[in-house]
């Protein structure tokens, strides 16, 4: 079949494609151009072609700030503890969900877990700091009736990376877990009549039949949230920081945001923008490479 | 005794020791789970209604204190929050029909086999969940074709989504079977007539999880407001309430002396209040569209 054959029989399907084609090249693959201003002492009024080149200026003023380390260090932090905590819980949950028999039970379990996802980060952030002042916050009253001070957490630095892990754990643990729990209603319900001939107790088909079964997800999962480390995301770390805790608050993101679009450095930014990203994409190549060795999953 | 409740009795006497501790300990700590994931909710709502002092005081645990709906009252006068409701709304409708218009034809066209040029197309389509222009270049793009503080950046720009794509092209490629378009083509019909009179009907599952990730992520989205909206008159929920929850922006005029502890009193009062009514709609719709939720996570795990 010749080129123009080709496309003649599927230009239907082309059709069907263009709206998608079109905005992403517009708002995804242009502004892939757009990253030499990284490279560019980059000002609005003389455009991408016409500002002078910089070389790596840019990346070497940002590698030479005092804020270099710290962003790098506080991005790693706060990734690292997510994963500690975000990674296995969902899989735990899934376990203990899986165990239940009383039906009614198990649905409600379920309905109240999920829920929190659905919460938006800004009113999270909203009930975090209402929920956390050390004077009128119900945490406070409640570490208090235990004879307990509550500090004022939100103020002080080194509890930061606490507060975001542990209340993301909070809203997204639940829904993280449905993949687990989907992938346990399949596992063949013989082995548990052949585990329970066997003499095994309830503590037993946990660790031998359940743990097992989802190996294979969990490992995926795992390499997948490897890939991304060095990507927080900014909304909620955006919405949490103040000027007390910003010394481990202050991650790349908003620190591009407030580079870029609160002090204008556009060409600055961009610069970050792109050493992030870069490092994004080596991790996320090599960890689908892992992927695709370990099993047939993989992203692509 | 039936027969089945025979065998529940027989089972249950077969229970081990083990297996009841093991029971003891599982129900203990889903019971605790629950109370901590419901808790927090449960005393938003009953704050939201209770006496203001009696909250920043801490009286209030488990019953609603001197209840009352100022509060609420407050909140009904302040337009900046109806306007950001409203402006939601529209957000949410435009959105999902264009998130769906965009991505479900695409996911079909990619799913055909005959496809001419389909790796090239892929490629195209993945890409970007590898790389990106990043935030500024993002964002002087959106500059330069004027887009910058219009309805239509918080719609248009953003809606093509990889991940749509792919989990669109799994469950064409699962559901629909190839048979079904050779019998469809023999009775001359084409590509597109297939797609809306065949493959659309049939698809019903996969439109609505969709549609409920768009609607869902647009009614909780800010980042794209904080970025390219600057006009009050455009500005969604989220960011009005950010101003009120974050930036502790009062929404009543400011007094001093004795009346300022309760105007601040008043303030927290309507933070509780206004999450209650910025939260309610989706807790609420979420119970009966759960198993699109569900659907659309497995949908997501397979492999197309």
């Amino acid at each position: 079949m010749g080129f123009w054959e080709g496309v003649r029989r599927s230009a239907p399907l082309y059709l069907l494609m263009l709206p998608s084609i079109i905005i992403f090249l517009l708002f995804t693959y242009y502004p892939m151009y757009g990253i030499v201003i990284a490279f560019k002492d980059f000002t609005p009024a003389e455009g991408i072609l016409g500002s002078p080149w910089a070389g790596w200026k840019y990346f070497q003023q940002f590698f030479n700030s005092y804020q270099f380390w710290p962003t790098i260090r506080n991005t790693l932090v706060i990734s690292f503890y997510t994963i500690l905590v975000t990674f296995p819980l969902p899989i735990v949950l899934a376990l203990l969900c899986n165990q239940m028999k009383a039906l009614k039970f198990k649905k409600f379990f379920q309905v109240s877990t999920y829920l929190p996802h659905f919460i938006s980060t800004v009113v999270m952030c909203g009930m975090i700091i209402l929920f956390l002042s050390p004077s009128t916050g119900i945490i406070a009253r409640l570490v208090g009736l235990l004879g307990f001070k509550l500090p004022n957490l939100m103020g002080t630095a080194s509890a930061f990376p606490s507060v975001y892990v542990w209340t993301e754990a909070w809203q997204h643990v639940g829904w993280d877990s449905i993949l687990y729990i989907a992938t346990l209603s399949a596992v063949d319900p013989t082995l548990y009549e052949a585990a329970t001939v066997d003499g095994a107790n309830k503590w037993h088909k946990v660790i031998h039949v359940d743990l097992p079964a989802l190996l294979p997800t969990a490992t995926i999962m795992f390499i997948m949230r490897m890939g991304s480390v060095m990507s927080v995301g900014f909304e909620k770390v955006y919405l949490l920081q103040n000027t007390l805790n910003s010394s481990t608050s202050e991650i790349l993101s908003t620190y591009v945001y407030k580079m870029g679009l609160i002090s204008n450095q556009y060409s600055l930014s961009a610069a970050i923008g792109l050493f992030n990203n870069v490092i994004n994409l080596v991790l996320l190549v090599a960890v689908n490479q892992i992927a695709k060795k370990l099993s047939d999953t993989s992203l692509v | 005794m039936s027969r089945e409740k025979e065998i529940t009795r027989r089972t249950k006497i077969r229970k081990s020791k083990e297996d009841k501790i093991f029971d003891f300990f599982l129900y203990l700590i889903a019971s605790l789970l629950i109370l901590i994931t419901l808790y927090p909710m449960y005393f938003i709502v009953i704050a939201s209604v209770s006496n203001p002092t009696a909250v920043s005081n801490g009286e209030l645990f488990l019953i609603p204190q001197g209840i009352n709906f100022k509060a609420y009252k407050e909140l009904a006068g302040y337009a900046k929050l109806w306007t950001g409701y409203r402006n939601t709304i529209l957000y949410v409708i435009a959105g999902t029909i264009i998130t769906l218009v965009v991505n479900v034809p695409t996911a079909y066209a990619l799913s055909r086999r005959k496809l001419y040029g389909k790796k090239l197309f892929t490629f195209f389509y993945l890409v970007p969940m590898f790389f990106t222009g990043g935030l500024i270049p993002t964002y002087l793009t959106v500059s330069k074709l004027g887009l910058l503080d219009t309805f239509w950046v918080m719609v248009v720009p953003f809606s093509v989504v990889t991940y749509y794509i792919i989990v669109g092209r799994t469950f064409f490629n699962n559901s629909i079977p190839e048979e079904l378009w050779e019998a469809a083509q023999l009775d001359g019909c084409g590509y597109i007539g297939f797609f809306f009179r065949i493959v659309l009907p049939l698809s019903k599952a996969i439109i609505a999880v969709v549609a409920l990730w768009a609607a869902v992520g647009q009614w909780n989205s800010y980042f794209n407001a904080l970025i390219y909206v600057r006009s009050e008159s455009l500005q969604p929920l989220q960011i009005i309430l950010r101003n009120i929850l974050i930036s502790n922006q009062t929404i009543s005029a400011m007094t001093t002396g004795a009346a300022a502890v309760e105007a601040k009193q008043m303030a927290d009062l309507i933070k509780y209040a206004v999450i209650v009514v910025s939260s309610a709609p989706i807790m609420c719709m979420y119970p009966f569209v759960q198993k699109y939720f569900n659907q659309g996570v497995m949908l997501g795990s397979l492999k197309g």
